[in-house]
């Protein structure tokens, strides 16, 4: 693959988590479970959208030198089917009950947070300058999410039970996060992208502290899912993107 | 969150120097109520530093006590310093 391609596909990877992580925090809009964990989930997803844009637009510019035309961060965002998102399978995930939400946002965060450190010291002065913003971003979403966790985890039986069952469920979308393939690991070697892998213990143990603060256990080793790099995805990106795109496509063009 | 306390919130402003109240929301614990405070009231760049008290810490006058408290000053004119002549030449008083 040339450079150039390379670099378009690791931006899309880079973009489509955030993106599609703040599509689902959309659809909470309106049904948090108390206003002002309303306004603070969709901050969330505001943040997230805002970094989304950043990185899809410089794919979309990275595009233009080696296809015939790129395309801009709307295009990319609204007009590509399931199999060209390359998302996390973790972000995809439904909301669920509040608990899902939560450890789906936390074990994100914990990730996307040492991702974007990392990336501040890319040798792309682009992606450094996106990452080095996010950073700031990521850092007050892994608290928020974080705390969340704790206070459910080390709340009532119920609230307990309920986020143990979203940290055991989602736990086996987590191994993709450190599992690079041969395209990124061309631009670690450049220096452009993280090397994932070195995030793997950071994160097991930011995630054991919390854990172990919410008196919740770690599950113990599984098979681990993988597929979003490629654009094998869960049945649930379909029905995400249905919703998301429904304008573009039925409208192609439309501006507001 | 029926048992989920209130909290009057406070945030200092970028030029101001003392904290304003600003409102009040749910939170379960104080740190949450920090937090809470910076998503609902600081969005638009407001402060750069947070206060939360329990709304039940807080002691208030009570309205019955109006007149008790306030009316006696009704009638004290002479604590206001308006008897005294100014110089043309001070200006901004």
């Amino acid at each position: 693959m040339k450079h150039d391609e390379a670099l378009f596909q690791y931006l899309l990877r880079l973009g489509d988590s955030p993106l599609i992580l703040a599509q689902r925090l959309g659809e909470r809009v309106g049904h948090g479970p108390v206003l002002e964990e309303d306004i603070a989930q969709t901050n969330v997803g505001l943040d997230l959208l805002g970094q989304a844009r950043l990185w899809l637009a410089y794919a979309g510019e990275v595009e233009a030198g080696f296809a015939a035309a790129g395309r801009d961060e709307d295009q990319l965002a609204f007009l590509r089917d399931a199999g060209e998102f390359r998302n996390l399978l973790l972000v995809e995930q439904p909301n669920g009950n509040f608990a899902d939400t939560t450890a789906r946002q936390f074990l994100f965060d914990a990730w996307h947070l040492r991702l974007l450190r990392a990336l501040a010291g890319s040798t792309d002065a682009r992606i450094a300058g996106i990452a080095a913003k996010g950073a700031k971003e990521a850092a007050y979403h892994a608290e928020r999410s974080g705390d969340w966790v704790i206070r459910l985890g080390d709340g009532t039986d119920e609230s307990r039970a309920k986020m143990q069952a979203a940290i055991d469920d989602l736990w086996m979308y987590t191994g993709e996060m450190f599992a690079p393939d041969a395209t990124e690991l061309a631009l670690v070697e450049a220096g452009i992208a993280a090397d994932v892998r070195a995030l793997a213990a950071p994160w097991r143990q930011h995630v054991d502290a919390v854990l172990a603060e919410a008196t919740l256990k770690a599950p113990g080793e599984t098979f681990m899912q993988q597929g979003g790099r490629r654009g094998v995805h869960t049945e649930h990106l379909g029905r995400l993107l249905a919703e998301m795109q429904v304008l573009q496509r039925a409208y192609p063009g439309a501006r507001w | 969150m029926k048992e989920w306390p209130l909290w009057e919130i406070f945030i200092r402003s970028q030029h101001g120097l003392a904290h304003r109240h600003v409102g009040s929301l749910h939170a379960p614990d104080a740190g949450m109520a920090i937090k809470n405070a910076r998503d609902v009231y600081t969005r638009r760049n407001e402060g750069v530093s947070i206060w939360a008290v329990r709304s039940a810490d807080i002691v208030a006058s009570a309205p019955g006590d109006r007149e008790a408290l306030f009316e006696p000053a009704n009638s004290k004119v002479y604590r206001h310093p308006t008897f005294f002549p100014m110089p043309d030449e001070v200006k901004h008083l």
